[in-house]
């Protein structure tokens, strides 16, 4: 279902401003938790999701979503279950895009056509896989077009203008700008850097393209968002999580407020974005 | 293009895509893919340049000590009764094991690609003593990721790593073992992708890796061959080797692939025993096949694809994937992968400890376990090639514990 998302993009841009894009890891805390945050999402002003798949080796991610994949996996998540917590999801929200984020290894030993077809019949939209490289595009890729569902690529610092055609050919629904070479979580990106880097990527292709890794405040979302179709919110989010975890890693009274109040907030800083230029 | 491998020669692989049949791949971010891209060209540029390979064979003769002596263990021998043992010694070699080959390769390579900071995974500590050592060499600085429950149980190697000018970084995710200190390994590459060489110690990840360390590795068999030939007129009847990634295993089998009447063993690490659940590092003989660190190959994990922590009493074996060539040989029926159990693997430690006066490492004596089960079977005019990989004083603590002994 690209046309989920690209409706939604289509709207944001009626409105000229950039998207909201928030990532939780399903299961984190544990599985009703996690979709009642998930559902609290869209009202707080998230506009599209991405829900992490949790895997036991995440090689691309920094400490916060480590720990938040770590706490899934121990209340219990399986890929199973995240396609289940996106299928209740659905049941009340049927604008919002979801992208599911993670691993292969997970949907290789689950299958991929048998995943393919789960994922379609939750109501996923699109897919992130990390560690799937277009040279890698049999695999799942290719396999998920035909099945409608988006294939989201990471673009980054080190794709230069000469790989980046390959990199986006198979892309769709939006291009996902890392905005630094490194783990999520990490330093700040510099907001003009990533304008510059955006404007090569858009020269290449009229995907939106929305730009994540190391965005934790309201400020950085305006001003990334200034100067891109969308702004990635991860790690700050799995950390509001954890703020409120008791000494056995349950959630409390405040987990699910923590994330919409950070929500909020980063929704009036994206909102604020073109504003501050008109 | 996933089957274009010829079916003639077990020895042409992989593919251009890095595929040995369904096995390996480049499963990497997007990163450190133009990374992978360059390090191919490069490894290619070197094969083709004389200089590259006389500089190879001189530090190979002079630093490491090549080649090295493939030895008749006759006590031994004559003690099972059965076929002639010998022993392809590489833990004679500078830094006592196989890791050094692959190291000096790639220092070479890090240095012709103009990169001025050295990462490296280990789990015993061998591969990151011999990275440390060519850092020395070289005067580039060593990171080296180690997962904190090895650092506890390889101290000697952690105090040489350091002796060595390298910086010994403890992984605390996970178990804190070899996987754990790879996935660190791999955020820091993608974190410092300018100016870091990643150097994998062993047969395995994105290609080229597994290809490049296989090449490095391979003098240990193209040696052990011809010293065979010179010293019996034939070719062994079986060769032997330990496989955790496998780099020895596979530097020791390339040479030997094409010869059909070789009977070719790897032993796995079936540590407590296949049947305990979580309780081996077998990963062939007790996992499926899956994606991880790069590429696919058979790896340990639940059924929802989560990967285990695996356990060897050998740090060295204790790792949950295994090169991808291997994955390929053991489906096309060419190479025998065994598990053998901790208790297996001590018992042969202390047999060639006290039969030959030679100290193995833990990881060795795997291979060596199986050796004792074969020599038996076999007639006295027949012969065995274990790869002893490495020396065991780095196990002496461990083994005084599985003793019931402190030192």
């Amino acid at each position: 279902m690209t046309a989920r998302i690209d409706a939604r993009f289509a709207a944001l841009k009626a409105e000229n401003r950039p998207a909201l894009v928030t990532f939780v890891m399903a299961g984190d805390p544990d599985m009703e938790t996690a979709l009642e945050i998930m559902t609290a999402l869209p009202a707080a002003g998230a506009d599209l999701i991405e829900l992490g798949m949790p895997f036991s080796d995440p090689m691309a991610d920094g400490p916060a979503i480590q720990k938040a994949g770590l706490r899934a996996l121990h209340a219990g998540q399986t890929l199973a279950k995240t396609l289940n917590t996106v299928r209740r999801f659905r049941e009340g929200d049927q604008a919002t895009p979801v992208i599911l984020m993670g691993y292969f290894n997970p949907i290789y030993v689950y299958g991929v056509d048998v995943f393919l077809q789960a994922a379609k019949a939750a109501g996923v939209d699109g897919l992130i896989v990390v560690d799937l490289p277009p040279e890698m595009d049999d695999e799942l890729c290719l396999p998920a077009l035909a099945s409608d569902i988006a294939f989201v690529r990471l673009a980054t610092p080190t794709t230069d203008d000469r790989r980046l055609p390959a990199v986006l050919k198979n892309t769709s629904g939006f291009v996902y700008y890392v905005s630094i070479t490194g783990i999520t979580g990490s330093a700040a990106p510099d907001a003009g850097k990533v304008e510059a880097a955006v404007g090569r990527i858009k020269r290449h292709t009229d995907l939106p393209v929305c730009v994540g890794f190391g965005v934790r405040s309201p400020e950085q979302a305006r001003a990334i968002g200034s100067g891109a179709d969308g702004v990635v919110v991860g790690s700050a989010l799995v950390n509001a999580i954890a703020e409120t975890l008791d000494a056995e890693g349950r959630a409390g009274p405040a987990t699910v407020g923590a994330v919409t109040g950070l929500v909020e907030a980063l929704a009036a800083g994206v909102r604020a974005a073109r504003l501050a230029e008109a | 293009m996933n089957q274009s491998l010829p079916l003639n020669s077990y020895r042409s692989g992989p593919d251009e895509d890095g595929r040995f049949g369904n096995y390996g791949g480049r499963f990497v971010a997007e990163t450190l893919m133009p990374l992978i891209l360059d390090l191919e060209a490069a490894w290619k540029a070197a094969k083709e340049d004389p200089a590259f390979a006389a500089e190879l064979g001189d530090l190979g003769t002079h630093y490491i000590g090549r080649p090295s002596p493939l030895y008749h263990a006759e006590r031994l021998s004559q003690h099972l009764g059965g076929a002639q043992i010998w022993f392809k010694r590489e833990e004679l070699n500078h830094t006592g094991s196989h890791k050094i080959n692959n190291c000096v390769g790639q220092i070479l390579l890090a240095k012709r690609m103009g990169k001025t900071r050295i990462i490296a995974e280990t789990g015993a500590g061998q591969h990151g003593v011999a990275a440390a050592t060519v850092c020395a060499r070289f005067g580039l600085p060593c990171v080296v990721y180690m997962g904190a429950t090895d650092v506890e149980r390889q101290k000697p190697n952690v105090f040489r790593m350091k002796l060595l000018g390298a910086e010994v970084r403890a992984v605390t995710s996970g178990a804190g073992t070899l996987k754990d200190a790879m996935n660190e390994a791999l955020r820091d590459w993608v974190t410092n992708v300018a100016d870091t060489y990643y150097l994998i110690g062993t047969a395995a990840g994105p290609h080229p890796y597994p290809q490049m360390v296989r090449e490095f590795q391979s003098v240990i068999g193209a040696e052990a061959r011809q010293q065979m030939l010179d010293a019996t007129g034939k070719l062994p009847d079986a060769v032997v080797a330990c496989v955790g990634g496998g780099s020895n295993a596979i530097g020791m089998f390339d040479a030997f692939l094409d010869d059909r009447d070789v009977a070719i063993y790897g032993t796995e690490a079936g540590g407590h025993g296949l049947e305990v659940e979580n309780g081996h590092a077998a990963s062939m003989s007790g996992g499926r096949p899956g994606v991880l660190h790069g590429n696919r190959t058979y790896l340990l994990q639940d059924a929802d694809g989560q990967i285990l922590e695996g356990h060897s009493i050998s740090a060295g074996l204790d790792y949950p994937g295994v090169g991808p060539q291997h994955s390929w040989l053991k489906d096309a029926g060419r190479v025998n992968y065994v598990p053998v159990t901790d208790a297996e693997a001590l018992d042969a430690f202390h047999t060639c400890t006290r039969f030959e006066g030679i100290i193995p490492a833990l990881e060795s004596a795997h291979g060596l376990a199986h050796v004792l089960k074969l020599a038996p079977t076999m007639s006295q005019d027949q012969s065995i090639v274990l790869c002893l990989s490495g020396r065991g004083d780095k196990d002496v603590h461990t083994v005084a514990a599985s003793m019931g002994m402190e030192l």
